[in-house]
């Protein structure tokens, strides 16, 4: 609360919250749509979110996930992927018959795999 | 029963008007069928193919081409109706040519004109060379070739939903209905006439109403990669590449995003046409606050309007698409014949 005077009259700079879909590559949804093609089908109506019991207790969201893989927004799923506690019960939801936990399994171990420069 | 044959005339000769004067000139009727273009067929003339099934828009052509290869019906081309007035128990009906005609009925059938996308100048339709309706897209498919304008293949294509739809700044608050199914239609056919360009569809909401529709939705997600942003285009630009970018709230991400495009395709949605509204005022028939025909009752009354004998047909009173249009016209012969034996 007490930082300097730039921070008082709200002179900080915040990180652009743009997409920039050409500044960014889709690494990470190639690999996870490759291995699990159901990917493709999310239509993101929220089914598995609203199920999920480690998204009531923590930020993970497994639809809007989706949305940030298929966009190449990696950076926001870093901490989040690793919430996930793998139970399934979002696959007995989903309306589109996605393979949704192994969806997040595909996308911790791409992500793990980018930082290592393996894909 | 007996029939006596009556004189019915159809102002219209795109599917509904097609339709309507096929099943009347059958069951005997002498029909008058007035289309104000050089030829019949309507918007149908310009599309590739159909969905949800992607058949050619031939195969329905040619179906309404012999629906009205019938010696009860009279095709006048190149003339609209103007004004319909009761005289009588019959209707006067003026033609844009000055002439009149005398009929026991009327089926209205002047169908829709598609929304002119200039009118939603961000989108730059008329501006920029690579901006295109979604039937400048069916005109690509007509002639086997989608390029843009400078001759290349695109790699990303964007389609906007609701375009001139579902939009205040436009007066048009009403959803056109086919535009949705039309975009998924159109991706799919791009994705297979063009393996390596990526299609995005921005849609505000999926409006897959009709049979096969979400089926065919499933199948560009499943089969062909086609991939939806859900959110409003706000803006098309030109970069110094020459490239189109947009600008669109991802709002399953909440967050804005922009993107480089080589082609833009707008889903331009339907309106009440210009000749059905001329026909409409001079005639005072009412209208609803979409303007398009107000019919007597939205449940059960449909195909009629205030006249007596007068009747409609088609995308005259809303927007619909082939099937409905055609399942609408043969309501309004129905309706009409029962006037024509009962009155």
């Amino acid at each position: 609360m007490n930082g300097s005077a730039g921070n008082k009259f709200g002179f900080t700079v915040n990180r652009s919250r743009l997409i920039d879909y050409d500044a960014s590559d889709r690494l990470v949804r190639d690999y996870v749509t490759l291995r699990e093609p159901s990917f493709r089908l999310c239509f993101a109506c929220g089914g598995c979110t609203a199920t999920c019991t480690a998204g009531q207790h923590a930020p993970f969201n497994l639809r809007r996930m989706n949305t940030f893989i298929r966009r190449g927004e990696i950076e926001p799923l870093r901490e989040e992927v690793t919430r996930c506690m793998l139970c399934g019960k979002c696959l007995l939801v989903c309306p589109r018959g996605v393979n949704t936990r192994n969806v997040v399994s595909l996308a911790a171990e791409a992500i793990k795999k980018l930082d290592r420069n393996e894909l | 029963m007996s029939t006596v044959t009556k004189h019915v005339v159809v102002a219209g000769g795109g599917v509904a008007g097609m339709e309507a004067a096929g099943a009347l000139a059958e069951l005997g009727h002498r029909v008058t069928l007035i289309e104000k273009e050089q030829k019949p067929g309507g918007h149908l003339k310009q599309w590739h193919a159909l969905f949800p099934d992607r058949r050619p828009a031939d195969d329905v052509r040619k179906y309404l081409s012999r629906r009205i290869d019938n010696r009860n019906i009279k095709l006048f081309t190149g003339i609209s109706v103007e004004k319909v007035r009761k005289q009588g128990h019959d209707l006067h009906i003026e033609l844009s040519d000055g002439s009149a005609l005398t009929a026991d009925a009327a089926i209205i059938a002047t169908g829709f004109d598609l929304f002119d996308a200039r009118r939603k100048e961000e989108y730059g339709y008329g501006i920029y060379d690579n901006v295109i309706t979604s039937a400048g897209l069916e005109d690509m498919f007509n002639a086997g070739r989608i390029t843009t304008a400078d001759g290349r293949t695109p790699s990303r294509i964007g389609l906007v939903h609701c375009v001139g739809s579902r939009d205040e700044k436009v007066d048009n608050n009403h959803c056109s209905k086919v535009c949705c199914v039309t975009a998924v239609k159109q991706a799919i056919e791009v994705r297979q006439k063009l393996p390596s360009c990526e299609v995005f569809c921005f849609y505000m909401d999926m409006r897959m109403y009709g049979p096969y529709y979400e089926e065919l939705y499933r199948e560009s997600q499943e089969v062909h990669n086609v991939n939806y942003i859900r959110g409003k285009v706000s803006e098309a630009s030109v970069n110094i590449n020459n490239r189109l970018v947009v600008k669109v709230e991802d709002t399953l991400a909440g967050r804005p995003l922009r993107m480089e495009l080589d082609m833009l395709v707008l889903m331009v949605g339907m309106e009440m046409s210009q000749a059905g509204t001329r026909l409409a005022e001079a005639s005072a028939l009412g209208r609803g606050i979409n303007r398009f025909l107000e019919t007597g009752d939205h449940h059960y009354g449909n195909n009629l309007g205030h006249v007596k004998g007068l009747f409609y047909a088609g995308t005259c009173t809303a927007p619909m698409n082939i099937t409905d249009t055609i399942s609408h016209a043969r309501a309004a012969v129905t309706e009409t014949v029962r006037y024509l034996t009962t009155r």
